[in-house]
């Protein structure tokens, strides 16, 4: 027994090694601006850039309305595939894994060709409608999370019967989404809405071939011209994706509990 | 009766090629508690959700207090139900849980509360407002899902199983609740159940079905009493049937095992020789000779069973094996089994079946 957990402790010290190393790295790296002191300069460079400010501004407001449109939109579905069209379940869950399988380059340029400024719809033409279809992008790119999440968590809740106990009271379905199933799985929704923040917040590939002013651009364009700005920046980064992930597990504690008893 | 609060007329529901409800008719009055008693798959549970409009039929009427309502939504009749799997809403508190076909309603947040209160103390469990059901045992929260139900003063109230995934000491205790609660408020009450016992004790009438089709309406002691078909006479309560050739149709004579009885009546169509299905309760045999009891058969004890203030007796008559049930004598020991018995039966109670 000793011998096995002796094997399992090294797997995982190297498991932990290949993630923890090149961070620590990158940290130890991002402090040594300052030549000869440890400092966190390049943090404060980093912050008082007004650039920095207005992409990371720029892409939360965008990741916040990504998540409230996901929400509204996978939220119903999830709901109405469960109780009405259990058939249906294989095929949405295929069309909702679409966006893993297909590169964000090709979307981006299959929207660029539907939504140009000659277009029916020429959401391209100005500002406000190339933010509107950055949105709609971060929203199909979160699909596959979001849709998982919330299916996970109406698999824990008896969405039939609370639907029916709701209907027979007299709520409309508004209503029973609104007040009953929403806040049954309000845990799992934001499990998405954190898993949304996290892709939307270092996006690139979208956000640079629609030109909007986002996070993942500037990144990049920082790591392309400073030395330890970008090291600092994916410090920051990191911080912002696990603080999503670590919300996510303290959400879980929050959930609210079955309580089928015989008693 | 007097004038049919709920009536339901010619109603069928078919999934596919598969009837589940065939053509079902029946009518209720104000304040009587219906149970619709039957086997699973027998269509009783979908006459509920029916009513309920969770189903839409496939043809019939449902229609109450005299307003159609075959095709209206769930949401629109006016009515109260309670689940099986309680159904509770996990994210409000039990006031709220109450209060929700208040609130739904648009009834105002003072009058709802004093509404909540009063249904608490109807189910007594007063001062549980803030309580959330997973704190609560099932028979509690079975108790709320009641409160929630008539606090909208619904003009039926259903009942879907709602005693099935309960203990046994729970079920016999909220069953009585439910009924006083029902006698109480005068509402009208289906209740869907596979247990005879909770359907004898609890309501005015029964309605038993088996595959899709009404077998009997009636009062539970009819329904006991007097079954009308075999279904109903094996179905609800304990019941013995014997195999018995008819002697003399003219005379009512037939012989059981080699034994000659004579019956009160026999099937209208019954010749010499045919071989007939006799019925009787266990408690209408006694072990000797009684008072009354005209026929006397002579058997052997198959099987001796105590029970502690009863003893269960399995007496054979041949390929007969009929169950009775004795009161335990402490001064005397139990029979043994292979003892030669001799038992009785009123002629009046041994009913020979029709089909």
């Amino acid at each position: 027994m000793k011998g096995n957990r002796f094997w399992a402790w090294l797997v995982f010290a190297v498991g932990a090694a290949y993630f923890l190393v090149p961070l620590i790295a990158t940290f130890e790296f991002s402090l040594r601006m300052r030549r000869g002191y440890y400092s966190f300069d390049s943090y404060a460079s980093v912050f008082s850039d007004a650039r920095f400010q207005a992409t990371f501004g720029y892409s939360v407001v965008i990741g916040i309305l990504a998540i409230i449109v996901g929400v509204l939109i996978v939220v119903p579905a999830v709901y109405f595939v469960r109780l009405r069209l259990p058939r249906l379940r294989p095929f949405v869950e295929f069309l909702t894994l679409m966006p893993l399988i297909i590169p964000a380059i090709i979307l981006v340029y299959g929207y660029i060709r539907l939504y140009n400024s000659s277009s029916i719809i020429p959401f391209t033409g100005s500002a406000l409608g190339t933010d509107v279809l950055l949105t709609f992008a971060y929203v199909t790119l979160a699909l596959p999370y979001m849709y998982r999440a919330v299916d996970t968590g109406m698999r824990t809740i008896d969405v039939q019967t609370l639907t029916e106990a709701a209907q027979i009271a007299g709520a409309n379905t508004a209503q029973i989404i609104g007040r009953i199933i929403l806040p049954n799985i309000l845990v799992a929704v934001l499990s998405g809405a954190f898993l949304t923040f996290a892709i939307v917040i270092g996006e690139f590939t979208i956000a640079s071939l629609l030109n909007r002013p986002a996070f993942g651009p500037y990144l990049q364009n920082i790591g392309a011209n400073r030395a330890y700005e970008p090291a600092a920046l994916a410090i920051i980064s990191f911080i912002i994706t696990w603080g999503a992930m670590g919300m996510i597990n303290v959400l879980g504690r929050f959930a609210p509990r079955t309580s089928a008893r015989t008693d | 009766m007097t004038s049919e609060f709920l009536s339901v007329e010619n109603l069928t529901k078919s999934f596919g090629t598969n009837t589940v409800v065939k053509g079902v008719s029946f009518g209720f009055a104000k304040g009587e508690f219906i149970s619709l008693l039957g086997p699973s798959g027998c269509g009783k549970t979908t006459i509920l959700r029916m009513i309920a409009g969770f189903e839409n039929p496939t043809s019939g009427s449902i229609k109450v207090d005299g307003q159609d309502i075959t095709t209206l939504k769930p949401n629109q009749r006016q009515l109260g139900m309670v689940f099986q799997a309680y159904a509770l809403f996990p994210n409000l508190n039990v006031g709220d849980n109450i209060g929700f076909g208040l609130k739904i309603a648009g009834v105002p947040a003072e009058e709802r509360r004093a509404r909540v209160e009063e249904m608490l103390k109807l189910i007594g469990l007063p001062g549980f407002e803030k309580r959330y059901p997973y704190e609560m045992s099932g028979g509690q929260q079975q108790r709320v899902a009641l409160a929630r139900a008539i606090a909208p003063r619904p003009r039926l109230l259903l009942l879907d199983e709602p005693l099935s995934a309960l203990d046994a000491k729970i079920r016999v205790s909220l069953r009585e609740q439910i009924r006083d609660i029902q006698l109480d408020l005068g509402i009208t009450t289906v209740f869907v159940t596979h247990d005879q016992e909770e359907a004898l004790s609890i309501s005015d009438r029964i309605v038993v079905m088996n595959a899709g089709n009404i077998e009997q309406l009636g009062a539970p002691h009819e329904i006991y009493n007097k079954p009308a078909t075999r279904f109903v006479a094996t179905f609800v309560g304990q019941l013995n049937t014997i195999t018995a050739k008819v002697a003399d149709p003219a005379a009512r004579t037939v012989t059981i095992d080699g034994q000659t009885a004579t019956l009160h009546a026999l099937p209208s169509d019954a010749k010499a020789n045919d071989e007939i299905m006799l019925t009787l309760r266990p408690e209408v045999l006694s072990v000797g000779a009684r008072e009354g009891n005209d026929i006397t058969l002579n058997g052997t004890i198959a099987d001796v069973t105590f029970l502690g203030s009863v003893i269960r007796l399995r007496v054979a008559l041949g390929e007969n094996i009929l169950s009775l049930d004795t009161f335990n004598d402490q001064r005397t020991a139990p029979p043994t089994r292979g003892e030669p018995v001799t038992i009785s039966v009123a002629s009046k109670d041994l009913l020979a079946l029709q089909g």
